[in-house]
């Protein structure tokens, strides 16, 4: 005997508490399992790369931060390294081993807050999510030692960081290192052992390595599904060849996997943070420069980092102006939400916001 | 399952991390860029470098020419210097392009008003405010073991770069020998 | 018409509020003036006032010590801006929830949508008719008290699933099936492991069964003890099972458009349940008002019980995330039902070797009953965890050590 359901269309957000901003899925359900889904982004669309061709090219840095809030540091870096690359110029070893520390220090936030929604998705009420941002505030302080603000930041300039460290940054950052190493063994051991954490992300929305390569997936998404690559270790730039570290790589490409990416690149992110501390050295931090820049016209540069959700690229034109003639946004959110259709369809109810979860967008950078 | 129970009775036994915010309060790093924009008169020329830089546009400086100009170097007189507020974003990109240390980032953030006309910022209001300037793109202020809003503002003397060697060929201080003088006629 | 000398044999007669000190209290004072029957109807109102009032104040309690709890737990303060650690908090939030516009949406079925928070507040006031308090202070110690409480505790559902249909959303519909489902299965383990509760009792009254509790029942039958803790966080809709109200997944599920008083009864229901339950367990399994020193502080014993019982719900809820509907029916049918079956077969094994002639069980009994089971508890939830645990098992992906710069060509081949 069969029983004939009817399919009940339900709109996920863009309201919804967990999809992670302004982010609307319409989807179909037969009972409790998903049998269509559409996506429809564009509500937090603010019109970035157009901004970027009005604004001089230190201006664009503040609207840089403004992409992915949770990993604004890197996105500076990314900005600044595609507008050095079009001026043809360098930052000072220390401007550099700042760079990265400070993007290092971000990938541990946004992964933290990427590992507590991530949790708090899955139904635990906020435990986790507090602690993981118990951590971040404390990398917050740091950002707010550095530069004066803990979310937009505004750090990095064209040719290096906008000035030297205040005195009290490294014996702060010091604590900090000490006092993490505990709190994120707390983290571990509520979420990595959890019986109920493994039932319900173990093989639950694989992607398969082939999927994920033709999706032009990037990031912890990818490397979760096995795929080795790291524009870290592909691409070095600022100070990443300078400092060791490994890549992990998940089997799978399950929720567990890319969970499990995140939490393990949080650990590997901590060790270049310490050789950072280690290796760093007193001299210049900027690159003199004037206020307004200048590029030869006609000239272009792309410039990427591996963020925290995964490659993010800016392409500069410029036409000899103050100001880039073109600025194209490569977001990582953007690209990974390409992959929804394959990561939902025929699962549950509740393993579609587990999904997106793990997948960690950022509806900032989606909708730029 | 069981490790993750202790883990959280453990934090059940431990101190809150986070704190009664008006009572106490955190105090903020002396970078902090905040509101309250703290703009010293004596060494502003009017330059407009501050509106130019601004992403936003929200700095408004009007200028006429200064009676006093052609004795003491200042040649203009500042009409308006309106920061609108609720529109900036606190970039400090202002701070950074001001060539004469003559602007600074505050350090307040609960600047909370009912109109948004109410946010902008006047010459006037910028005038009679307590000068707490904040750190940020100063360096000059960090090694004095100052901290904004702590019941010592700064007058305008102090928080120059002038002292710095390598600032002596940069173009700061036109209008400082001005106020030099000013400051010794009134003495 | 006096009848004074005739209420003892009237009362004791029916048993209704028999031997409640506090009802022949009142009705002693009020007989002087009034007819028996008005006086019995008098005092019978106001121990149910007093009892409603109560209950509602514990729920405020409930919700108060269940955010502070939990913000501990957290790392955070919780509620504190209004009186001594925020108590008064509860206050506030009534005080606003009552303000609040009442929202009944567009194509909402009224008259069901406004009676759902009536008879959810109803259920958990029924519940707590029977809840021995102290020695001999119930409202009513009915000789069926057990299985009155599993029929007025399924009323929520119901309740819940009028609540879903409704709301005319669909979230809310998702919340109500989900509920259904839910609560329908867990009332069958639930039953089970009371059923061996109230074969070493003897008794199906709460009182007798603490009365009967020489040793508490959580150590003589701590499967029961397990089930029964599972099984109502999964009536109450408490982490881990708390998928029809799941509020990362669909909203607030099947209470989603309810606002203003409405809400308010909902959590006060909600907050009540917990409460209830919490009574339930203390009553049921840890001997309830029976404690060391005499008898009129059986209200303290049993608070602190109760108490026991809230922090245990507000511990599990602080740690653990939600398990999917599928796995909580896995769990239920797959774990629990095996779990409530054994326990049920051991305890009346027990029970038929180790009765004396009248059919009683000494203290001496119950511990013999409390070790075999203790032994048996730990070896079936090792035993059974596996059959749900099985999904679970498999390698945990390695890091892959590459720490060099790979050539910059798809890899799909490395892993």
């Amino acid at each position: 005997m069969t029983i004939r359901t009817e399919p009940m269309t339900v709109n996920v957000g863009p309201q919804h508490p967990s999809t992670h901003g302004v982010f609307r899925v319409r989807i179909t359900f037969d009972g409790e399992d998903i049998v269509e889904v559409e996506p429809v982004l564009g509500y937090l669309h603010r019109g970035s790369e157009k901004l970027a061709e009005e604004r001089n090219y230190v201006q664009v840095v503040t609207l840089t931060d403004r992409l992915d809030y949770t990993s604004s540091m890197i996105n500076n870096q990314a900005y600044c390294l595609a507008v050095e690359q079009l001026l043809g110029i360098e930052p000072p070893p220390r401007g550099k081993y700042l760079r990265t520390l400070a993007a290092e220090l971000q990938r541990i936030a946004s992964h933290l807050i990427a590992v507590g929604f991530f949790v708090q998705e899955l139904g635990a009420f906020g435990t986790p999510l507090m602690y993981t941002f118990r951590s971040r505030e404390r990398i917050l302080d740091l950002f707010e030692m550095l530069c004066g603000a803990r979310v937009t930041v505004s750090y990095m300039r064209p040719g290096g960081v906008f000035a030297d460290t205040p005195a009290d940054f490294w014996p702060a950052l010091e604590q900090f290192l000490e006092d993490f190493e505990g709190e994120l063994e707390e983290i571990e051991n509520l979420l990595l052992s959890n019986e109920i954490l493994m039932v319900r992300t173990r093989g639950v929305s694989p992607l398969p390595a082939d999927v994920a390569i033709n999706c032009s997936v990037s990031g912890p998404v990818l490397r979760a599904s096995g795929v080795n690559w790291d524009w870290r270790k592909m691409a070095p730039y600022d100070a990443y060849d300078q400092v060791e570290f490994d890549i992990p790589v998940g089997q799978n490409g399950d929720n567990y996997d890319r969970f499990w990416v995140r939490m393990q690149e949080v650990r590997q992110s901590l060790r270049i943070v310490r050789q950072c501390v280690a290796q760093i050295e007193p001299g210049p931090v900027r690159q003199e420069l004037p206020l307004v820049l200048r590029a030869a016209p006609g000239a272009e540069a792309y410039g990427r980092v591996e963020a925290s959700k995964g490659e993010l690229g800016f392409f500069l034109v410029s036409d000899g102006g103050v100001s880039p003639y073109r600025c194209k946004i490569r977001s990582p959110s953007l690209i990974n939400l390409t992959i929804t259709e394959h990561l939902l369809l025929g699962w549950k109810l509740a393993d579609m916001i587990v999904s997106l979860g793990s997948v960690d967008i950022n509806m900032g950078e989606v909708d730029r | 399952m069981v490790k993750g129970l202790a883990v959280t009775l453990s934090n059940l036994m431990r101190k809150p991390f986070t704190t009664s915010y008006p009572e106490q309060r955190i105090r903020q790093h002396p970078r902090f860029r905040g509101e309250e924009f703290t703009w010293y008169e004596e060494r502003c020329t009017g330059c407009a470098s501050c509106a130019k830089y601004c992403p936003l546009g929200i700095i408004k400086i009007v200028t006429s020419p200064s009676e006093t100009a052609p004795l003491q170097g200042d040649k203009y007189r500042l009409e308006t210097f309106d920061i609108e507020l609720q529109r900036c974003m606190f970039c400090g990109l202002c701070v950074e392009a001001c060539p004469y240390d003559a602007l600074f980032m505050g350090s307040g953030f609960e600047e909370g008003q009912y109109k948004r006309t109410d946010l902008v910022i006047t010459i006037d209001r910028l005038r009679q405010a307590e000068k707490n300037p904040s750190t940020w793109f100063r360096p000059q202020l960090e090694g004095m073991d100052y901290r904004p809003g702590e019941g010592r503002p700064l007058g305008w003397r102090e928080v120059g770069r002038e002292n710095w060697r390598w600032h002596q060929h940069e173009k700061a201080g036109m209008r400082l020998a001005a106020g030099r003088d000013d400051s010794e006629g009134e003495a | 018409m006096r009848c004074v000398s005739n209420a003892e044999g009237m009362l004791s007669a029916d048993g209704v509020l028999g031997g409640n000190p506090l009802f022949y209290f009142i009705y002693n004072a009020v007989a002087h003036i009034a007819p028996c029957w008005l006086s019995y109807l008098i005092s019978g109102l106001v121990i149910m006032l007093i009892l409603i009032n109560a209950v509602l104040l514990g729920a405020a309690v409930v919700s108060w010590g269940e955010r502070r709890l939990l913000g501990r737990f957290q790392n955070r303060v919780g509620p504190n801006r209004w009186g001594p650690f925020g108590a008064f908090q509860p206050i506030a939030d009534l005080a606003k929830l009552i303000t609040k516009e009442d929202i009944v949406p567009y194509g909402a079925d009224k008259l069901a949508f406004t009676a759902v928070p009536i008879i959810m507040v109803a259920a958990v006031l029924l519940g707590t008719a029977v809840l021995p308090f102290a020695k001999d202070v119930a409202l009513v110690d009915l000789n069926v008290g057990v299985l009155f409480v599993l029929a007025v505790s399924s009323l929520t559902s119901i309740a819940i699933f009028t609540a879903g249909w409704a709301s005319n959303n669909r979230y809310a519909l998702f919340g109500a099936g989900r509920a259904v489902a839910v609560l329908l299965s867990y009332e069958v383990p639930v039953v089970l492991s009371l059923l061996g509760v109230v074969m070493v009792a003897g008794s199906m009254s709460l009182g007798d069964i603490v009365a009967a509790q020489a040793v508490p029942f959580f150590l003589v039958q701590p499967l029961a003890f397990f089930v029964f803790i599972a099984g109502m966080s999964a009536e109450l809709n408490r982490t881990p099972f708390d998928v029809a109200e799941a509020e990362s997944e669909i909203i607030a599920g099947y209470h989603t458009e309810y606002s203003g008083i409405k809400f308010a009864l909902i959590q006060a229901a909600e907050f009540g349940g917990v409460l209830v339950v919490s009574g339930l367990i203390a009553t049921l399994f840890l001997a309830g008002w029976a404690g060391p020193a005499a008898d009129w502080l059986g209200w303290l014993w049993f608070l602190i019980k109760v108490f026991i019982g809230i922090f245990l719900f507000v511990w599990i809820r602080s740690t653990y995330p939600r398990l999917r509907l599928d796995q909580i029916m896995a769990v239920c049918w797959k774990f629990l039902m095996p779990l409530s079956i054994i326990n049920l077969v051991a305890v009346v094994l027990e029970v038929f070797f180790l009765r004396d002639a009248n059919g009683s069980l000494s203290t001496a009994d119950l511990w013999i009953m409390a070790g075999i089971n203790i032994v048996l508890a730990g070896g079936s939830i090792l035993f059974f965890g596996r059959f749900i645990k099985e999904k679970v098992r498999t390698e945990a992906p390695t890091a892959a050590a590459t720490n060099q710069v790979v050539p910059g060509v798809s890899t799909i081949g490395m892993r």
